[in-house]
């Protein structure tokens, strides 16, 4: 579905990701882990279109990335930032329908195809119930749920998502990552980017590690984050346990001593 | 009336009444059936006739194209640059304007017929894309930031400009008229400044309509706008173009009239909501109402005296604005 061939990333010059070689298969849900700054929004921009690689190529469905006008790629593939603002007060339905835009000529009005498509994301996403209600009086959980459905009134193939989880309570981002699973078992590939490991454990097919500028780990899992690689990675001390038939989960280890805070020469605060 | 599109209609309807109105009202008040009796050729009294032609009717109707424009080009520039406080003089098309105007009133140019608007015209387009240029080369990427900014400081440089002219021409005769056509006015109404504003309306708002939905996914940051298949900066590019060309017309005709491209596209985003396809034409609406309304009063007040219409666009939108903001404020949600 998604294929990256020795893809080198950056801005202006300055790589900040290089020699990525990478596959995705349809259907599949993949968790790209790594600490704040590894370059995962990077990688997400690219596949996504808005950020051209510097050497390299990606290919959607064979066809290379930029070969695709903005609208060809938007009924494609759909991506949501991490933040999403909406700076006036729209209705829920009003965003979802924005979805379509890709799939409208400009003067066309909407069809019934175009209105089977929105309702069908709106129930997907349990968002139906209060689709008529203004995006700001939502929370942050039902917001969240609201971006997907607007993703997937493009009726995309892929699905790009940037650390959808942030800010959730923990309720919140369960049911959130349910919502990917069960939407890549209707065939929708997912490119999700989790900075929560046990999410990652629990929910992605496969997982990329991303770590000074590489990909230095893939595949699935629970082969892949193991306590050795995530010392090395994420500098954190953990413990991965098993939980029968549940899966893995990871513990952090609490360091002895907050020893680097405790040595600064500085004995009181003020 | 919950259906945006009946307020529409509502909206489409007072602007006949409104103008009818204003039409009657004035230094000399036409009756009803004196207005059907020229519109209809049948007119014995030769003064209402000129009244109505000449005078009155240019400019009821060049006073809500004026508003027409800014109301419609306010909302375009608040829904673009995704601020409630953007109006269409955000670049500094106003400074612009007035400054090209300062410029022909100091040279004695405007002893020639056209040469004022004209040279309002060129001094707004002018220092529009002079910002356009500065935001596009010196920041790599054209973003809104650079705009706006660049939009402030051209706006002081052309104040300094128009500020020098006044003070080094020194005849009272050039202050007078260059302060007179700051305050805004519509005063000079001509057919020929009627025709040209309906047809540059025509021409921008189709342009400005088609590119309406557009606006509603810039609502949601230019990223995601982008990812829904849109050319932000393509988008931007040709807004910024229509908005220009519509407004600096505008300004020329009429001098810089402010707050009704500012209060306008925020009274009716609480009335119709912020849907850019409903907003867009309701925004043109209000404005040619609500502008009608103020030079109705402007000329009436003080009549036969005249009150410079943007005090009155002041002093009545600031106090509604301020009511519509604190009733929205106690329901406790955002703009």
């Amino acid at each position: 579905m998604i294929r990256l061939e020795s893809v080198q990333l950056g801005y202006s010059g300055r790589l900040v990701l290089r020699d990525l070689d990478l596959e995705i298969a349809p259907g599949e849900v993949l968790g790209l882990v790594g600490p704040n700054g590894s370059g995962k929004t990077t990688l997400l921009r690219a596949i996504s279109g808005r950020l051209a690689p510097e050497a390299g190529a990606i290919y959607l469905d064979c066809r290379r990335l930029n070969e695709l006008s903005p609208r060809e790629l938007a009924r494609e593939l759909a991506a949501l930032e991490q933040e999403i603002s909406c700076s006036f007060d729209f209705t829920v339905r009003e965003i979802v329908e924005l979805g379509r835009l890709p799939h409208r000529e400009r003067w066309q009005r909407l069809s019934q195809k175009d209105s089977d498509v929105i309702t069908r994301a709106l129930k997907l996403t349990k968002t139906l119930e209060f689709s008529e209600r203004k995006i700001h009086s939502l929370s942050s959980g039902e917001r969240q749920r609201v971006w997907i459905a607007l993703a997937l009134a493009q009726e995309p193939k892929v699905l790009l998502l940037d650390e959808p989880t942030a800010h959730l309570d923990l309720n919140y981002q369960l049911e959130i990552m349910e919502l990917i699973r069960s939407l890549a078992q209707r065939d929708l590939t997912v490119l999700v980017s989790l900075h929560d490991l046990n999410l990652a454990l629990r929910y992605a097919d496969k997982v990329a590690v991303l770590h000074e500028g590489r990909i230095v780990a893939l595949g699935r899992p629970q082969e892949v984050l193991t306590e050795d690689l995530i010392e090395k990675v994420f500098k954190a001390r953990v413990k991965i346990f098993r939980d029968g038939e549940r899966g893995f989960y990871v513990g952090v280890v609490p360091k002895p001593k907050p020893a680097e805070y405790a040595a600064q020469g500085v004995d009181r605060w003020s | 009336m919950h259906h945006p599109k009946s307020w529409l209609g509502v909206l489409g309807a007072l602007v006949p009444i409104v103008l009818g109105l204003s039409v009657m009202f004035g230094a000399v008040s036409l009756s009803l059936s004196e207005i059907v009796a020229v519109l209809s050729g049948r007119a014995t009294d030769q003064t209402a006739v000129t009244i109505l032609i000449q005078i009155r009717l240019p400019r009821v109707l060049l006073a809500a194209l004026v508003g027409g424009a800014l109301g419609l080009c306010g909302a375009v520039m608040q829904g673009l640059f995704r601020n409630p406080l953007a109006d269409p003089y955000l670049l500094g098309i106003a400074s612009g304007a007035t400054a090209g105007a300062a410029v022909v009133i100091a040279l004695h140019l405007d002893i020639y017929w056209g040469a004022v608007p004209l040279g309002a015209f060129v001094g707004g387009v002018l220092a529009v894309a002079i910002v356009y240029r500065i935001a596009q080369t010196r920041w790599a990427q054209l973003d809104n930031y650079a705009l706006i900014l660049s939009g402030v400081a051209l706006a002081a440089l052309f104040s300094a400009i128009t500020s020098f002219l006044l003070f080094y021409s020194g005849a009272s005769h050039d202050a007078r008229r260059l302060i007179f056509w700051i305050l805004g006015g519509l005063g000079g109404a001509q057919w020929v400044y009627v025709f040209g504003l309906l047809s540059v309306l025509i021409i921008a708002g189709m342009v400005l309509m088609l590119f309406a939905r557009d606006l509603n996914a810039l609502a949601l940051g230019e990223e995601m706008a982008a990812h829904l298949g849109i050319e932000p900066r393509h988008l931007r590019r040709i807004l910024l173009i229509a908005v220009t060309a519509l407004t600096a017309v505008a300004v020329a005709v009429s001098g810089t009239i402010g707050f009704v491209g500012l209060i306008v596209p925020h009274i009716l985003r609480l009335i119709v909501g912020p849907d850019h396809r409903m907003l867009l034409p309701a925004s043109a609406l209000g404005g040619a109402i609500l502008l009608t309304l103020c030079d109705t009063l402007a000329r009436t007040v003080l009549a036969p005296a005249e009150l410079p219409i943007g005090i009155i666009t002041a002093l009545l939108g600031a106090p509604f604005f301020l009511f519509l903001l604190r009733r929205r404020a106690q329901l406790g949600a955002l703009l």
